[in-house]
């Protein structure tokens, strides 16, 4: 510096020292510290139950997992008082029953979202919005009491798998009405412009530029809503009561689920059922486990690129 | 194949706020205009009258008549998405669109109106990207996405995206605001070279570029705080810059504002 400076340095003003700065303020630092701590201290005391959670299950239920009969076999002719059997009616209902949730909450709530983002001006959209915030709101249990005086009250019909999947639609469009609003919403006005000003027209717009550009904010949007509906028990248990056998029609008989599978085998206070109690929890645990892993794929693969 | 621009007594409305006023000009088949003006005076709203834009906004409407050959832009039996078939747009930042590759988005405006046929489209493609001086920098790539190009790429891509479609007018609303020079430099190039086969009216903030490059210059400015803008003058760009008729426009290009 002072080789290649030309400058005369006595007449430059004196380094600065430490504590012209007035050094660092004691307070400060102090209320840095003690922010620092308490955030550390939250942030296990939030994780606390989590691990508990999923220790107890994996202690308690892991070995339920390990046996290929859990993943092959009903609990058919099998009492609480007897081991043996598997989950896979309890299994297969779960999927069926969120697959056909899913099928009919998603085209909904995309719609209803498209709507509200795209098109909704004025009293309507207003409305709209409206009632799903207050849609968001329902306790899963009037949700499915509701639907349960519709169904049975009113029409005089059986309570059936597809009645549960009625109500759980009631609780899963709310959540895919609003998280694929927010991902529409994150779509730059500018892509819209800049397609309109091609000679685009507006529903092409949407369908071909702003949806693909959410794609994957959209995907995991549903996931979330549906590892949701997977776990609600109150619907399932007004409207599609547990059995023990293997069914896969939506319109006849009772369909069991994991849910309900836990809530029987917690009622019955015997050692191979508390076993089956544990199991079935961690086999809800794991599908949503997965269910989340393969929407974050799903968004790692999406096809916005930078 | 460009065409002429005929402005006639052009209001310009947000909902009840009237944003611009009595606007009236004609732009010849393939000269440059150029919008000149402080923020805020309507330039940018103007310019998306000519290809019915502004109406995308809630609330936008527009009085008066905007003709391209003679034929009424805002007749009712107008289709605002044809009118943008034919009026293409280059906006201020680049847009290109995040989930297509640099070949998708040039061919995006057809392939969007439904044209299939590969061999058509990798050749439309092509013409458009030399047409907007890109083509040697991404021939070797065009199957990577178009989003990550340079600031500068990405506008030229944009143009070239616009000029696939075979617009009769390209507009241009401060296509270099976001640009350093040597980009800017591409782009003025390029509007050069763009004026033997497109109408093309340009929004600027930078003076210089509007002496550069534009054939004609309209001069906006407010009335006054909360007033509508309006055109002051338009002539052509030597006569603007050396010698206005309006002292407000002398003002203002002389940098004594106010």
């Amino acid at each position: 510096m002072s080789t290649l400076s030309t400058v005369d340095e006595s007449a430059l003003p004196a380094a600065r020292t430490n504590d012209d700065f007035g050094g660092k303020s004691g307070g400060r630092a102090f209320c840095d510290q003690a922010a620092r701590v308490v955030m550390w201290v939250a942030f296990v005391v939030a994780l606390i139950p989590l691990v508990w959670i999923l220790g107890a299950t994996l202690l308690k239920g892991g070995h339920m997992l390990l046996d290929i009969d859990w993943w092959t076999k009903s609990q058919s002719g099998i009492t609480a008082r007897r081991e043996g059997g598997g989950a896979v009616h309890a299994i297969q209902g779960t999927l069926i029953q969120a697959l056909v949730t899913a099928l009919i909450s998603v085209p909904i709530g995309v719609l209803t979202a498209v709507y509200l983002v795209e098109y909704g001006r004025g009293r309507l959209a207003k409305a709209v919005s409206f009632m799903v915030d207050i849609l968001t709101g329902i306790p899963s249990i009037v949700a499915a009491l509701f639907i349960y005086a519709m169904w049975v009250t009113t029409f005089g019909l059986q309570r059936l798998p597809i009645a549960v999947c009625l109500a759980l639609t009631m609780l899963m469009i709310p959540t895919v009405v609003r998280s694929t609003e927010e991902m529409l919403k994150l779509v730059p006005n500018e892509l819209r412009e800049a397609s309109y000003a091609l000679g685009v027209p507006k529903w092409k717009t949407i369908l071909r530029i702003v949806i693909p550009t959410s794609f994957s904010g959209i995907i995991t949007g549903i996931l979330l809503g549906l590892a949701r509906v997977m776990g609600e028990t109150a619907p399932l248990i007004i409207l599609g009561p547990y059995t023990a056998v293997i069914a896969t029609n939506l319109f006849d008989g009772l369909m069991p689920t994991l849910p309900t599978m836990i809530y029987q085998n917690y009622t019955e206070n015997l050692q191979p059922a508390i076993d089956r109690t544990w199991g079935a929890a961690l086999t809800l645990i794991l599908i949503i486990f997965v269910l989340n892993i393969a929407g974050r794929l799903i968004g790692r693969f999406s096809k916005v690129k930078n | 194949m460009a065409k002429r621009i005929d402005v006639k007594d052009l209001n310009i409305f947000y909902g009840d706020f009237k944003a611009v006023e009595g606007v009236s000009l004609t732009v010849e088949p393939r000269s440059v205009t150029a919008f000149i003006g402080p923020s805020g005076c309507g330039k940018s709203t103007v310019l998306r009258t000519l290809n019915r834009m502004h109406e995308v906004i809630p609330g936008g409407r527009v009085e008066g008549k905007v003709a391209l050959d003679d034929q009424d832009l805002y007749a009712p039996s107008m289709d605002p998405v044809a009118v943008r078939r034919t009026v293409g747009m280059v906006f201020q930042r680049p847009n290109p669109f995040p989930t297509m590759s640099i070949r998708d988005n040039v061919a995006a405006g057809l392939k969007l109106n439904g044209l299939k046929n590969k061999k058509q489209l990798d050749e439309v493609v092509e013409k458009s990207l030399k047409g907007a001086n890109l083509w040697n920098e991404v021939k070797d790539r065009l199957d990577k996405p178009g989003a990550g190009l340079s600031g500068g790429q990405q506008q030229r891509l944009c143009i070239a995206r616009a000029i696939a479609v075979d617009p009769q007018v390209l507009l241009m609303d401060e296509p270099c605001s976001a640009l350093d020079p040597i980009s800017t430099l591409a782009i003025e190039d390029l509007i050069n070279e763009l004026k033997s086969q497109f109408t093309v009216v340009i929004v600027t903030h930078n003076m210089q570029q509007a002496a550069r490059v534009s054939d004609q210059t309209a001069f906006f400015n407010l009335k006054a705080t909360g007033q509508p803008g309006r055109l002051v003058e338009v002539d052509d760009t030597q006569k603007i810059f050396s010698n206005p008729t309006e002292k407000a426009t002398e003002d203002y290009i002389s940098g004594r504002f106010g």
